[in-house]
């Protein structure tokens, strides 16, 4: 799972997405995870780093996560050749 | 280091300019109390769903009515319908506060009777009354309202060998300007239906013609047609006046006053669109006052009130099941209610409130119930704070006929509980268990074993 590099994001969780003109608004916890992709970091470094930081277990974290990314690549922010690989 | 909050992560598409199916949040603070009492705290005590009734907003509501049509008409009497809620508790807040019985079933007759209401308050309404409950109503001198000819020659045929002379009135449909025109209830005032059953009930003189009903429509939003059906009753009451120099003692409005629920596929919210009870007073009374009764001749005004007097008291207590991802992308939250309990999602959009604290965002999603049927939705489109498993939520405005048309269907029912003046929780019908499906259940002899 790799963020389209162009995608913008601000520190008040705005998205722009300038190759569809579409922008998105996130939570602190989605703007944390959208970074760390764009820093491909792997799911299992965002997890550890989530867990450290939030009030959360693994678990539980691990199915919003999919459900994130899951939605992230339906509303095309991500790059459609890695989309695969995760 | 202390860990932070975590609240599920969220992203949503920015709109500008068009509003969608979804519309705009709603929830801006979490409903963490009713009447002083903690959403968590009770459902920790008394289980997930549960129902809420609270006695304030009930003896509110029903004074607000009271004040409405007393300011304005000096006789007032309103009668609680049975079938929007029936449970006991309930219908002795509402005799408390003054009100008659008004049933459309021996069930209910009976019940109104184990409560303790006089048998002359309580009015029996509805197309179904056999032989054995009409003649207890006679012997009780309760308000037997016709509502078909069988009915009345069967009256005629009791009044006969009865000790008492029935008190009767006939329930009359007519045209009031709105769609759908109920006329499959009691008899048509325009092609003279109604005229005729009173002239056979005056001409026969073997029951006493004592009030004139009617019921217009349910969920009405014009004030203006209970205006036309008050005039309409008013006319019929000064036609008996003027043939048979008689006073018709009471005319019956009926229910149907819109709620605060929003209807499904309305533009505006119920509490902006729906009437107040000034409003529907106002069309009433005026009607009736101009009509052209003597001062000391007006008939009693009886209204049958139920839906607008108790479902803003009634709230449904939720946790979440599960979320999930449908394949369009919305977001799916499980609940651990469904249509079977709350009936009314069938009708309304019922606004929902989580019962935690949240953030600003939010997510657009469906709410489905427990059950394993495709029906069970509760909101088709709903925009809400990311909730996750075992949040719970509160569903306003629920108090009419959820807790009479609910189902024992896939589950079993939950309790209700009712908040009273002192915030105190009592309950008030307890969670059914397997046997209370089970205890009237028969199996055969035969039937009992097998081997698999």
């Amino acid at each position: 799972m790799k963020i389209k590099r162009n995608v913008a994001l601000s520190d008040s969780g705005f998205v722009f997405d300038p190759s569809t003109g579409d922008s998105y608004s996130t939570n602190p916890i989605g703007l944390e995870i959208i970074k760390m992709l764009k820093e491909e970091k792997t799911p299992q470094e965002i997890k550890a780093a989530i867990v450290k930081l939030y009030m959360i277990d693994e678990v539980s974290f691990e199915k919003d996560y999919f459900d994130f990314v899951e939605m992230l690549s339906k509303i095309k922010l991500t790059e459609n050749d890695e989309k695969k690989k995760d | 280091m202390k860990r932070l909050q975590y609240e599920r992560p969220v992203i949503q598409r920015l709109n500008v300019g068009v509003m969608n199916k979804f519309g705009k949040k709603t929830e801006y603070a979490p409903v963490t109390h009713i009447d002083g009492n903690s959403v968590e705290e009770l459902i920790n005590k008394y289980g997930s769903p549960l129902f809420v009734i609270s006695e304030k907003t009930i003896r509110r509501t029903l004074r607000d009515a009271n004040r409405a049509f007393k300011t304005r008409y000096p006789k007032v009497q309103f009668a609680w319908s049975y079938k929007t809620n029936y449970n006991n508790a309930v219908c002795n807040v509402f005799h408390q506060e003054g009100s008659w019985a008004e049933v459309v079933s021996g069930f209910e007759y009976n019940k109104a009777l184990h409560n303790g209401v006089p048998g002359n308050k309580i009015i029996f309404n509805g197309p179904d009354k056999t032989e054995a409950e009409l003649k207890l109503a006679i012997e009780n001198n309760s308000l037997i309202h016709i509502d078909h000819l069988d009915e009345l020659y069967l009256i005629k045929e009791l009044a006969t060998n009865a000790k008492k002379r029935p008190r009767v009135a006939i329930r009359v449909n007519m045209d009031t300007g709105v769609y759908p025109m109920w006329d499959r209830f009691g008899f048509n005032y325009e092609n003279g239906q109604a005229w005729d059953a009173i002239n056979k009930i005056m001409l026969n003189d073997t029951m006493d013609l004592v009030g004139l009903h009617s019921h217009i429509g349910t969920f009405m939003l014009a004030p203006s047609a209970y205006g036309v059906a008050a005039s309409k009753l008013s006319e019929l009451a000064l036609s008996i006046k003027k043939k048979y120099k008689k006073n018709v003692e009471y005319i019956d409005m009926g229910g149907g006053f819109a709620s605060k629920n929003t209807l499904k596929g309305s533009y505006l919210q119920g509490a902006d669109s729906s009437p107040s009870f000034d409003q529907f007073a106002e069309a009433i009374t005026t009607a009736i006052l101009n009509a052209g009764f003597v001062e000391n001749e007006l008939p009693l005004l009886i209204l049958e009130t139920g839906r607008a007097l108790i479902d803003e008291a009634g709230s449904l207590l939720g946790t979440v099941i599960s979320n999930k991802r449908l394949a369009d992308g919305r977001r799916a939250t499980i609940m651990d209610f469904g249509v079977n309990i709350l009936f009314t999602s069938f009708w309304y959009d019922h606004k929902v409130s989580p019962a935690q604290e949240f953030s600003q965002y939010t997510e657009d999603a469906v709410l489905y119930g427990p059950l394993c049927m495709n029906i069970d939705v509760i909101r088709e489109n709903i925009t809400l704070p990311p909730l996750k498993r075992d949040d719970h939520v509160v569903v306003h405005t629920v108090g009419a006929y959820n807790m009479t048309q609910w189902m024992q269907f896939i589950a079993l029912r939950p309790a209700i509980i009712m908040i009273d003046m002192e915030e105190k929780a009592h309950i008030i019908r307890n969670r059914e268990t397997l046997n209370s499906i089970q205890g009237d259940e028969v199996t055969p002899k035969y039937l009992k074993d097998f081997k698999l």
